[in-house]
């Protein structure tokens, strides 16, 4: 059990948070009429750019993956370009599940498609800060028993965070509470949302806790 | 104490129907209902003592010579004052705008269901839910009622339309025809039956009250719905009933008295066509009164106002002159009054008053405090006075200013009245619902706790017993419960269930209640106390798949949801969104099959497994189809087996749009009302035709050659019925013909059912009894299947044709490809079934279920 690198991760789950709690904050003090319910989309947006943002600059500092130690200029812009297309693939991806779920079709598709977006924010962006767009490794992360780090466990409980908060999320939609944030996709979006800040604040205190019981063999 | 397990079941189930029966007692309340059984002449009410004068004590004499009640079923408010009835009913609407009528919208108490609605119409009494459970089969109407009253009266009563008014009102009618609403798809005959013995009865003189029931229109909404092309040309059928039947009293007024016509509906129809539930288009029916004793008005753009459905029975009750039945809780309609004199009025309603507050007096204990009661009796004295003045000959305007002001009272008093009587009708018995839920809950826990016990290899459950801290709980509960129950029962106002049962049984309930408290105790105790072995908790981690947990949760939380009123409503949501769940959780497995466990070491086990697998497929398919595809799908096993969760996922998505159910998002416009409009009959020609050949070619797989050319003629004969009836065209003859009731190919249909099925039945009861061969035994179960699917074809809405196609097709995907692979156990794959059904249900909603 890696006590320091354990450290350094809920410092970065921490600003993680921060950054989410943010991106309700900030806007306001540019933005006019900002809020919350009334321009969703916009929120939507911005939490997703602030939680890339954050991402990003954890990538940079705490560098999970080794991976990205002793790499050229060259393959450095390629992986960027991949992990590009593969987080628009993903956007894609999630705007179809989406659908299938039963969101509409043709109305409303900026909100669906900005709600995929905040869930690849949450989910693709962290796979491929922490894994890089290396497939093979993310069904690895995801398979039963696949995490061999820190950072995978926490991978796989914000990412669980976020998918069951999106789930329980859509529960209210179809209730006649006549509530403003009954409307598509607020409720999902804000369960994804708490799911996901969740999952950042519990995944390093599961860790601490079940320390005994996960014992990397081979890094 | 041992016990073996199915002996503790079965007790188990005997106690839990005994606290079912409680919850339901207490849920569904009895409806008011007075002792005696019938209101008698005698009974009638002198108007308020004005000294010694004049004491009018007999009833008055009826307003109207002839009534005619013209019921339409589920005529909907807008078929009559919306734009429907503009465009449709020309000469209700010209009656509405420039005639002699009273509108107004009565609102129908749920049930909407036809029977119990014109029982509300004829005793005026809001049913209770138990009264539907108990006359399914629909026997004589014992209470009061406008029907028995005439017949006293020596009345004599016409009746022609639903069998149900015959069945109701056995040895009423002086002449009657019933028909019968067997067959749905029946719009012409129904009506037909009707109205051919209009222009006989109307001729004649004999005869004091007509009611016309007309079923046609209710069968065209169950068939086809609301936005049917043939609403329109019923509507119109129903004016020219209308027009023959006014224009002939008319004609034949004399001096003497005038006529009335009541038009009205018993309920309303749904969005989809259906009723039953509570939905605004289900509850709010039109109810026209025409005569020319009316005065003509020219209001033409007024919304007409809102009653309810039972206001009609006293309103009859006063036109007809007979007494107000016992049970009624309605409201006399004070405009079908207004054109006579201010003393008759005043008569009217206290008769009115007098009847309702003689309900609330024996139906309430407080009664007397109750502010309706109090308010009439303030009422009783003005119209006291008035009477005095009236009698004394004084006829100023003062005179008429103050009947004015008993009148209002009198309205004040009678709404008051009526709606403290029917809030007692839905008031629920919440101390019996409470004991018969704590039962039943009780009974699950000990159910749920003993159930691991009967796993293991030892059928037996130890009933834990006599230990003295669980008596000594014991004895308390039983106190402490014995102490509640006095103290509920000597408090409340209400009539309750549970404190009307003798005080032996109520303590042995009682008593019961807290023993299986102690005994769930008790074991909760022993297995929290219990240590459990340390390979137990690891098993029981890694034994407890994804897939589990989210049956186990998803189940679960349905049953929780039932308890939330709005979940309900909404329930086909809940369902669909499960079922995706659900496929991506299949997906999810399939991808660790086949990404995942061949990387592991594992490899040679797999290997084996595969082969195994597609042995048995090929097997399957061999019977199935040619070897081709067979092959094809050999090698591509794994590429399909992915790529299936995603199909299913699609075609789910995909049937969705066909029908928007629920009441949220009733109103947008779907798939299925864009197919079932007129102008798109050829597409739907052609869905339906494809729809029918692919249930063929799915189904026919492993049937017998017998059952296979069957199947074949079925569905053609479905077609032909389709078309028959006018939902399709046929693709041999262009010509339009005229709208058959398609019996004839129904009938056929039916003849094939019913051969696949007895073939099948037949087949499975000589393997099981003669020889045990496997082969004949599912192909049998397979004819039987077919036999059912061909049913389901006939009784399917056509564009629901569909959603049977893509039923048929994610079964077969499922087993072919993802339960074989997967290896799921019987429990999974029944759960599995039952949530696939759930939500089939609701895409294709409710059609072939007919409550007339
Ligand atoms: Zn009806
Ligand atoms: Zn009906």
């Amino acid at each position: 059990m890696d006590e320091t690198e354990l450290r350094r991760m809920s410092v970065g789950h921490g600003f993680g948070v921060l950054a989410v709690v943010l991106s309700l904050c900030i806007p306001p003090l540019f933005l006019d009429d900002f809020s919350l319910l009334g321009t969703h989309v916009m929120w939507l947006c911005v939490c997703s750019a602030f939680v890339i943002a954050v991402n990003i600059i954890l990538l940079l500092t705490l560098k999970p993956n080794p991976s990205y130690k002793r790499t050229s200029f060259g393959s450095k812009v390629n992986k960027f370009s991949k992990s590009c297309i593969y987080f628009f693939i993903s956007c894609l991806v999630f705007h179809a599940v989406v659908f299938l779920y039963g969101a509409p079709l043709l109305e409303s598709v900026p909100e669906t498609f900005m709600f995929s977006v905040l869930l690849s924010s949450f989910i693709t962006s962290r796979c491929l800060f922490i894994l890089g767009p290396n497939f093979h490794a993310w069904v690895r992360v995801f398979s039963r028993d696949g995490a061999m780090c820190v950072w995978d466990h926490s991978l796989q409980i914000t990412t669980l965070g976020s998918v069951l908060g999106a789930w329980f999320g859509a529960f209210p939609i179809p209730l006649d509470w006549e509530r403003p944030w009954q409307v598509w996709p607020i409720s999902c979006s804000l369960g994804a949302t708490m799911g996901y800040a969740a999952g950042l604040l519990f995944g390093p205190l599961w860790i601490y806790w079940n320390r005994k019981k996960l014992t990397y063999k081979n890094r | 104490m041992r016990v073996a397990f199915s002996l503790l079941v079965f007790s188990y189930l005997l106690i839990h129907a005994i606290g079912l029966i409680l919850f339901l007692r207490g849920f569904f309340p009895v409806s008011v209902k007075s002792q005696s059984r019938k209101n008698t002449v005698s009974e009638i009410p002198a108007e308020p003592s004005a000294g010694t004068k004049s004491n009018w004590t007999h009833l008055p004499p009826p307003l109207f010579k002839k009534t005619v009640i013209l019921l339409i079923d589920s005529l909907r408010q807008d078929f009559v004052f919306g734009l429907k009835g503009k465009m449709h009913m020309p000469y209700m609407t010209q009656l509405l705008e420039k005639g002699t009528t009273h509108s107004f919208i009565a609102k129908a108490a749920t049930p909407t269901v036809t029977m119990p609605r014109i029982k509300a119409l004829m005793t005026g009494s809001i049913p209770g839910f138990i009264d539907v459970v108990m006359n399914l089969n629909s026997q004589e109407l014992l209470d009061d009622n406008l029907l028995w009253q005439a017949k006293e009266a020596g009345k004599r009563v016409v009746f022609y339309g639903d069998n149900t008014w015959i069945k109701l009102f056995p040895n009423h009618f002086v002449e009657y025809d019933g028909t019968t609403s067997f067959f749905v798809s029946d719009f012409t005959e129904v009506d037909n039956n009707v109205t051919r013995h209009l222009d006989d009865v109307l001729s004649r003189n004999d005869w004091d009250i007509l009611i016309c029931h007309y079923l046609g229109l209710d069968h065209i909404g169950h068939l086809t719905g609301p936005y049917s092309h043939l609403v329109g040309p019923k509507l119109f059928e129903m004016d020219i009933v209308l027009k023959k039947i006014h224009t002939s009293l008319i004609s034949k007024e004399e001096e003497s008295l005038p006529n009335l016509i009541v038009v009205c509906g018993d309920h309303g129809m749904s969005e989809t066509g259906s009723h039953g539930a509570s939905s605004d288009e289900e509850i709010e029916t039109p109810l026209v009164f025409i005569s020319s004793a009316f005065e003509r008005k020219n209001d033409s753009g007024k919304v007409p106002e809102t009653l309810q459905q039972t206001d009609l029975t006293p309103t009859l009750a006063i036109s007809l002159g007979l007494p107000i039945p016992r049970n009624n809780l309605g409201m006399l309609i004070h405009p079908v009054v207004e054109h006579e004199l201010m003393r008759q009025q005043l008569r009217f309603f206290h008769l009115n008053g007098y009847q309702l507050s003689t309900l609330l007096r024996e139906n309430v204990k407080s009664s007397e405090t109750d502010v309706g009661v109090e308010q009439f009796k303030k009422a009783e004295k003005s119209h006291e006075n008035w009477l005095k003045l009236y009698l004394e000959g004084n006829a100023s305007e003062i005179l008429k200013n103050l009947g004015n002001k008993v009148l209002k009272q009198y309205l004040n008093a009678l709404m008051k009245l009526s709606s403290s009587l029917s809030k007692q009708v839905a008031e629920y018995d919440m101390y019996s619902m409470a004991v018969g839920a704590i039962i039943s809950l009780e009974i699950f826990i000990l159910l749920v706790l003993s159930f691991p016990n009967v796993l293991c290899s030892c059928a037996e459950f130890e009933v834990p017993l006599s230990s003295p801290f669980v008596s000594l709980l014991f004895y308390m509960m039983c106190l402490v419960l014995a102490a509640v129950h006095v103290i509920v029962c000597t408090s409340t106002e209400k009539v309750c269930f549970f404190c009307s049962i003798s005080w032996v049984m109520a303590v042995a309930i009682l008593t019961f209640i807290s023993a299986l408290c102690c005994i769930i105790l008790s074991m909760l105790g022993k297995i929290v106390s219990k240590p459990k072995p340390p390979t137990m908790i690891q098993d029981s981690v890694s034994l407890w798949s994804e897939m589990d947990i989210l049956l186990l949760m998803g189940t679960l939380g349905y049953v929780l949801s039932m308890g939330s009123s709005s979940l309900i409503e909404e329930e086909h949501q809940t369902w669909y969104f499960l079922v995706n769940t659900l496929c991506f959780v299949l997906a999810q497995d399939l991808c660790r099959k086949y990404f995942i466990v061949k990387k592991e070491k594992a490899h040679s086990l797999t290997h084996k497994s595969e082969e195994i697998e597609g042995v048995c497929i090929k097997e399957e398919l061999k019977l199935k189809m040619l070897p081709l595809l067979a092959r094809f799908l050999k090698d591509n096993e794994k590429l399909i087996a992915l790529l299936s969760p995603w199909a299913i996922l699609i075609c789910c998505r995909l049937l969705r749009t066909l029908n928007q159910t629920g009441v949220q998002w009733m109103h947008r416009q779907d798939f299925g009302h864009w197919l079932t409009s007129s102008d798109h009959k050829a597409e739907l020609s052609f869905l339906v035709a494809v729809s029918l050949v692919m249930i063929h070619l799915l189904i026919q797989g492993r049937c017998s050659s017998v059952s296979k050319i069957a199947l074949a003629f079925g569905l053609l004969g479905v077609y032909s019925y389709r078309a028959a009836t006018g939902h399709v065209l046929y693709p041999w003859e262009q010509t339009t013909k005229e709208i058959s009731k398609g019996i004839t190919e129904a009938r056929f249909v039916y003849i094939f059912v019913l051969g696949v099925l007895i073939t099948g039945i037949k087949d499975l009861l000589k393997s099981q009894v003669i020889y045990a061969d496997p082969k004949t035994r599912s192909t049998s179960l397979w004819d039987v299947y077919c036999g059912l699917v061909l049913l389901a074809a006939l009784l399917f809405r056509p564009h629901n044709l569909v959603v049977l196609v893509f039923c048929l097709m994610i079964q077969s995907t499922l087993t072919m490809f993802i339960w074989r692979l997967l290896k799921y156990n019987a429990v999974q794959v029944t759960l599995m079934h039952y949530w696939f059904g759930q939500a089939f249900f609701f895409f294709q909603v409710c059609l072939c279920i007919l409550i007339v």
